[in-house]
């Protein structure tokens, strides 16, 4: 479990993380997105302590991350930017995380092998391409059997079947009961892999549901419509929060109406239609809708500030 | 909507244990040997120390028959058996400052803090791993500079000293430490900087252009001053005899353990504080 009150970041005078506040639950899959920049990295930072907030505080499993005795049994974290001494080998690498908790070292081997980095292990880590060094990132987050795992963007560089992988090893780790958090830019990785979404813009809180409501949520409600009576359907579909723009081949998109609505209507007049299809928004528009709206309030915001 | 069975099973962990500084001891001294500039340095400085003194001794004896009376008076045996030592310090110097900001360059300094993230017992740990190695390779490597020098010059009675002699072992002794304290110290400025080119740039201006740039003040300001700077007051910690204007071995050892501690404080101080 991570509880984030009031977390606040600032670098000079950008204020990366703002005012964020949050629980991430254990046994169910959190996603934590949010644009490029938005501020997700920064608070991975902070709840490992890596970073120290300027306002505000998170605990993980009820403590402070530094006041745990045995941190890495607690916490297993993937960041986002490389941790890894060039110089030295994965296994070696491996290793002296582990000796600091007196983690055997057949554990080591044991999750070489789980990531498939078994013929490189002996390698020096400065050869390893993008992919082989998110696998010894995730190695590396899940040797110490913590209880919660926090992977910032784990399928940056893996090839499909890897992705597939770690959407795999995600759900399974959940189901154990661990806290999963795991971030990504990209809402249709989440809708695959997560049941929750915390999602952040400029370092603030934009949504903290779960992935259907999500959905649910964002999506607007638009339908397309072809009619060889289009003036006639305009004026039978008019009202109240409903707008028309013009769609391919003479069709009609309809805003603020379901399909059922638009084809009641149409059925009460007598009008004929040759096409009637709801238009799903895309996770991914659905998310860049949010986002924007964020982005634009904050704009209108710092305008009206100036 | 996620009820797909899982196909990853992670291996789970039987034994749990906790952070102990005997573990992060062990840990360091892992990425102390794992990486090649360690081996590479340190192979330097070993060799460093003894080929000087060897090459000096041989030099000498060759053209002892030659020298003017001035430049007899001039060579001394322990100058000799310890000219290696201010040429090894440098490979030393280096690795202790690229012990820990190559931790900075790569990131890998993230993972450590996820480890340790109480941060001071890692500081601890890599000064006390690294002291200890510099101590085990440089101990034989003055004694066996002595003694080689000492042989090469067998024939030539007036730079023949005995180990037994009073301050002679102090002096070689002495020589292996002040190079563990010049590790010590590097390695904090490395902590302090976390940059290797800064921090390299910085242990030399410390130790190397400090002291020329004394000699532009005047006489009696120089006299006075100099003698502590870390530098000069650390080698007395391996000079035979007591020059005007410079501090007693003890002294000037102590002073120079003052400087490493200060810097390590510093260097604690900022750890704990410090976003990585």
């Amino acid at each position: 479990m991570i509880e984030a009150r009031e977390l606040t970041k600032d670098y000079g005078a950008k204020r990366a993380v703002d005012g964020l506040s949050f629980t991430v639950q254990p046994g169910v899959v959190t996603g934590f997105l949010g644009p490029n920049g938005s501020g997700k990295s920064t608070t991975m930072r902070l709840i490992l302590g890596l970073d120290a907030p300027t306002h505000g505080d998170v605990t993980v499993n009820g403590r402070h991350y530094r006041d745990h005795a045995a941190p890495l049994h607690e916490v297993g974290a993937l960041l986002e930017a490389r941790s890894v001494h060039t110089g030295r080998s994965a296994q070696n690498h491996l290793l002296a995380l582990a000796q600091t908790h007196g983690i055997p070292k057949g554990r080591v081997s044991e999750l070489i092998d789980l990531v498939g980095l078994h013929e490189v292990a002996r390698k020096r880590t400065g050869q390893f391409s993008l992919g082989m060094g998110q696998r010894l990132g995730i190695a590396q987050a899940l040797l110490g059997d913590p209880k919660t795992v926090m992977l910032d963007e784990p399928v940056n560089g893996l090839d499909p079947e890897g992705i597939h992988w770690v959407r795999n090893l995600l759900k399974g780790l959940a189901a154990e009961g661990r806290t999963v958090f795991v971030s990504s830019h990209l809402m249709s990785e989440m809708a695959l892999t997560a049941d929750h979404l915390i999602v952040i813009g400029r370092g603030k809180l934009i949504a903290d549901m779960s992935v259907d409501d999500f959905v649910a949520r964002a999506s607007q409600k638009v339908v397309v419509v072809r009619s060889p009576e289009p003036e006639r359907l305009r004026a039978a579909l008019a009202g109240e929060g409903v707008s028309f723009e013009p769609a391919e081949r003479g069709a009609l998109e309809v805003h603020g109406l379901t399909a059922e609505q638009v084809g009641e209507a149409a059925a009460t007049e007598g009008i004929v239609l040759h096409e009637l299809t709801p238009q799903q928004a895309s996770l991914e528009e659905a998310f860049m809708n949010l986002t924007r709206d964020e982005l634009e309030f904050a704009t209108e915001m710092e305008e009206a500030a100036a | 909507m996620n009820a797909i069975a899982p196909t990853v099973r992670v291996p789970r962990l039987a034994v749990t244990g906790r952070i102990a500084f005997h573990r992060v001891l062990l840990s360091e001294w892992t990425k102390l040997r794992s990486v090649r500039s360690t081996k590479w340095s340190l192979f330097a400085a070993f060799l460093l120390t003894m080929a000087f003194p060897v090459i000096f001794s041989f030099v000498t004896r060759s053209h002892w028959g030659s020298m003017s009376p001035g430049e007899r008076a001039g060579r001394h045996p322990l100058d000799i058996a310890l000219a290696g030592v201010n040429v090894a310090q440098l490979a030393v110097a280096v690795l202790g400052v690229l012990l820990i900001s190559a931790e900075y360059s790569t990131g890998s300094i993230r993972s450590t803090f996820t480890a340790v993230p109480k941060r001071l017992p890692v500081l601890w740990a890599k000064l006390l791993d690294y002291a200890f190695v510099i101590l085990v390779l440089m101990v034989p490597a003055v004694l066996a500079s002595f003694f080689a020098s000492q042989a090469i010059l067998h024939n030539i009675p007036q730079l023949q000293i005995s180990f037994t002699q009073p301050g002679v072992a102090r002096s070689v002794l002495g020589g292996a430490l002040y190079v563990v304290l010049v590790g010590v110290f590097a390695l904090a400025i490395g902590a302090i900087v976390r940059n290797t080119a800064g921090g390299i740039a910085t242990f030399a201006a410390i130790f190397f252009v400090l002291p020329p740039l004394m000699f532009t003040l005047p006489t009696s300001w120089n006299n006075a001053i100099s003698q502590y700077l870390p530098s000069d007051a650390g080698r007395q910690i391996f000079a035979l005899h007591h020059a005007a204007h410079t501090l007693t071995p003890l002294t000037g050892g102590l002073v120079f353990l003052a400087y490493c501690a200060a810097a390590i404080l510093l260097a604690a101080v900022l750890l704990v504080r410090r976003d990585v």
